[in-house]
C-alpha cells in the first residue's frame, strides 16, 4: 500500500514540545548559493508565488511526475508521434530519479532517428546524410581522420556481410 | 523561415519550418541577428541528452530585434535589439526570486532539475531555439535585456551563456586572494573561467587541456598557465607537484560530458552511455583539490548517473558547487566589465558562419577542426 502523503505545508509550526530546538541555529551559516534571501522559506508552504498566467495547452505535452502542473509556459517544438511517441509516454510514467525514465527516453530517440529517415522519404525528400554529418567540413580540414572512418566502415560492413552469407550458405 | 533542423546523433541540416507565434501574453519574437553553437549543443548532437527529438532547432546563445511582443509583455517593445538568457525564466517562482533564474519552476513541465533553456531537448522544456531566423521568447520582460548602445554584437551574444557560465564558475570557486584556481577544460566557457579567477583574486590561474591551440590561446588571453593533459601520465599527480604536493583551492570542471582522459569514462559515458557521460574532469577536479577546498561546476552532464568519487568529496571535506548560470542575475555586473573593458569576449570568436551551412559548423566545432573555440551562425537577413 501506498504511503499516505502528510502535505509539508499543513505541518504545526510549533517546536516548543521538542527540547533544544533551534539552540545552536546559526542563520548566517547558510550554504546556499545565491544565499537564500530574508530566508522567507516560503517554499515550505508550496507554489506560493503569484503564478503566471498559464499557456493555453493546445498540443500533447509530457508531464514529470514530480510536479503537479503543467509549467505556466512550455515549449512546443516536436510533440510525440509514432512509435517514439509512445516509448516517450512510458517513459513519463517513472519519476526523473528511476532509468525507466531515462532509457525509454534515449530509446525513442534513437527510434525517433529512423523515423525521421522514413518520414523524409515518405515527404519525397532523400536525406543528404552525407552534408547533414558536416562531412565536407571534414573533408576540408582533416581528409585523413574522414578516410580513416569511411574505410573503418567499409571493413567493418564487408564483414558483417561475409558474415551473413556464411551462415546462409552452412544453412 | 530557415531553422537548424536536429535529424539524429551528429546528423543536421538547415530547412524551413513555420514562423513561431505568440502562444502566451509574456511572449516575444526575435529576429535572430547571431546564434552560437554551445559546446553543451555538442551533447545534443552527439545523442546524448534525452529525449532530444527529430525536428528540434538548438540554439540558446543568441541576440536579434524584437518583432512583436504579446499582450502582456510591459518593457521590451517592437524594434529592440536585445541578447537573450540561455535560461527561460519567469521571475515570479521561489527560484527566480531567489536568484537562480537557472532553476525556474515555471518554464518546463518535463523535468524539475532545470528550468526551461531554449533549444536544448525536452528536457530542458522543448523549446525551439535560436539557431534560426526567428525563435520564441516567452517571458519578455524577464530576461531578455536591450544591448546597451555602442555595444558590438559579438559581444553581446557570448553574454548570453559563455561569459555568465564562465564568470560563475569562477564565483562559485569562493575564490580567495591569492588561491590557487585549476581549470579543466580550455574551451569557450573554460577561457573565460580562466579569465574571471583573476578579477576573484585568484594568485596563480592553471588551465589543462588536451588541444595545443586552445591552450595556446587560453595562455595569450587569460595570462595563466597551460599544460597539455596527454603529456602527462597522470593530471591529478602532475597537480599535486605543481601545488607543492597540497592541491588546488579551487577546481573548476568546465568540460562537462564530451571529457577525454579516461578510457574507462570515454566508453560508458561517450560511446555507450552507460553513464550520462564521461565524468573525467569532475573526477579529476575532486581528486585535485586541496582537502576543505572547493569544486565548481559548470560542465553539463545527463540527467542519469556518473562515475564520480564521492567518498573522495567525504573524506576530503570539499564543498561542491555547481548549476546552470543565472544569466540574469550576472548580467549588469558583466555588461559593465565588458564596457570598461576588462573583459573582451568576442576574441573568442574564430568562425563566422552562414546559418545554412549549420552542419559543418557543428562538425569543425565538434571534432576542433580548423582551430575552432567558437563558432556563430548569421541568418541571411543579418549578413545584408
Amino acid at each position: 500500500m501506498e504511503t499516505p502523503v502528510k502535505e509539508n505545508s499543513n505541518l504545526a509550526k510549533d517546536y516548543s514540545h521538542i527540547k533544544g530546538w533551534g539552540i545552536d541555529a546559526d542563520p548566517k551559516n547558510d550554504p546556499t548559493y545565491p544565499m537564500k534571501q530574508n530566508r522567507t522559506d516560503d517554499e515550505q508552504t508550496g507554489y506560493s508565488w503569484e503564478r503566471p498566467t498559464q499557456q493555453p495547452v493546445t498540443i500533447e505535452v509530457l508531464r514529470s511526475i514530480e510536479r503537479p502542473n503543467v509549467s505556466a509556459v512550455f515549449g512546443t517544438s516536436t510533440p510525440p508521434s509514432g512509435l517514439s511517441g509512445v516509448i516517450r509516454r512510458f517513459a513519463f510514467k517513472f519519476s526523473e530519479s528511476e532509468y525507466g525514465h531515462w532509457l525509454p527516453l534515449l530509446l525513442a530517440d534513437r527510434v525517433n532517428a529512423v523515423e525521421g529517415i522514413v518520414d523524409d522519404l515518405k515527404r519525397g525528400h532523400i536525406p543528404n546524410i552525407i552534408a547533414e554529418k558536416g562531412w565536407p567540413a571534414e573533408w576540408k580540414h582533416n581528409p585523413q581522420a574522414l578516410a580513416k572512418k569511411i574505410l573503418i566502415g567499409a571493413l567493418v560492413t564487408t564483414a558483417v556481410i561475409a558474415l551473413v552469407r556464411r551462415n546462409k550458405s552452412e544453412e | 523561415m530557415l531553422a537548424m533542423n536536429y535529424r539524429g546523433p551528429r546528423r543536421v541540416r538547415v530547412s524551413q519550418k513555420p514562423m513561431p507565434e505568440i502562444n502566451h501574453p509574456e511572449d516575444a519574437i526575435v529576429r535572430v541577428t547571431r546564434s552560437c553553437i554551445c559546446g553543451s549543443d555538442l551533447h545534443l548532437y552527439n545523442g546524448n541528452v534525452p529525449d532530444t527529438r527529430v525536428g528540434m532547432t538548438f540554439g540558446h546563445e543568441f541576440i536579434g530585434v524584437v518583432e512583436e511582443i504579446g499582450s502582456e509583455v510591459q518593457k521590451l517593445k517592437v524594434g529592440d535589439t536585445v541578447l537573450v538568457p540561455f535560461n527561460i525564466a519567469c521571475g515570479k517562482c521561489h527560484f527566480c526570486r531567489q536568484g537562480l533564474f537557472g532553476n525556474c519552476h515555471e518554464s518546463n513541465t518535463q523535468a524539475t532539475a532545470v528550468g526551461g533553456i531554449y533549444g536544448y531537448s525536452h528536457t530542458a522544456g522543448g523549446y525551439d531555439g535560436g539557431q534560426a531566423e526567428f525563435v520564441r521568447v516567452p517571458y519578455a520582460d524577464v530576461g531578455p535585456t536591450v544591448i546597451p548602445p555602442g555595444m558590438d554584437p559579438d559581444d553581446a551574444v557570448l553574454l548570453t551563456d559563455v561569459v555568465p557560465t564562465g564568470y560563475q564558475a569562477a564565483e562559485m570557486g569562493g575564490i580567495q586572494p591569492g588561491d590557487t584556481v585549476v581549470v579543466f577544460g580550455a574551451g569557450p566557457v573554460g577561457i573565460m573561467a580562466a579569465r574571471c579567477s583573476w578579477l576573484f583574486g585568484a594568485g596563480r590561474v592553471i588551465v589543462i587541456d588536451q588541444y595545443d591551440y586552445r591552450l595556446e590561446f587560453v595562455r595569450n588571453y587569460a595570462n595563466c598557465e597551460v599544460y597539455n593533459f596527454k603529456e602527462m601520465s597522470d593530471p591529478v599527480v602532475f597537480i599535486k607537484k605543481l601545488t607543492d604536493w597540497m592541491g588546488a583551492d579551487v577546481c573548476i570542471d568546465a568540460v562537462g560530458a564530451e571529457a577525454a582522459g579516461s578510457a574507462l569514462q570515454t566508453i560508458t559515458g561517450r560511446k555507450t552511455l552507460i553513464q550520462a557521460g564521461s565524468a573525467t574532469a569532475v573526477h579529476w577536479a575532486i581528486n585535485s583539490v586541496k582537502k576543505g577546498g572547493i569544486v565548481s561546476i559548470v560542465g553539463v552532464y545527463g540527467p542519469t548517473d556518473n562515475l564520480v568519487p564521492i567518498g573522495n568529496v567525504v573524506n576530503k571535506g570539499l564543498t561542491i558547487r555547481a548549476n546552470q548560470a543565472s544569466v540574469k542575475r550576472l548580467l549588469p555586473r558583466l555588461i559593465e566589465h565588458v564596457q570598461n573593458g576588462i573583459l573582451n569576449p568576442k576574441a573568442l570568436i574564430t568562425h563566422r558562419v552562414p546559418l545554412e551551412d549549420a552542419a559543418d559548423a557543428y562538425r569543425i566545432f565538434s571534432d576542433k577542426l580548423d582551430n575552432c573555440i567558437k563558432p556563430v551562425l548569421i541568418p541571411p537577413s543579418a549578413r545584408v
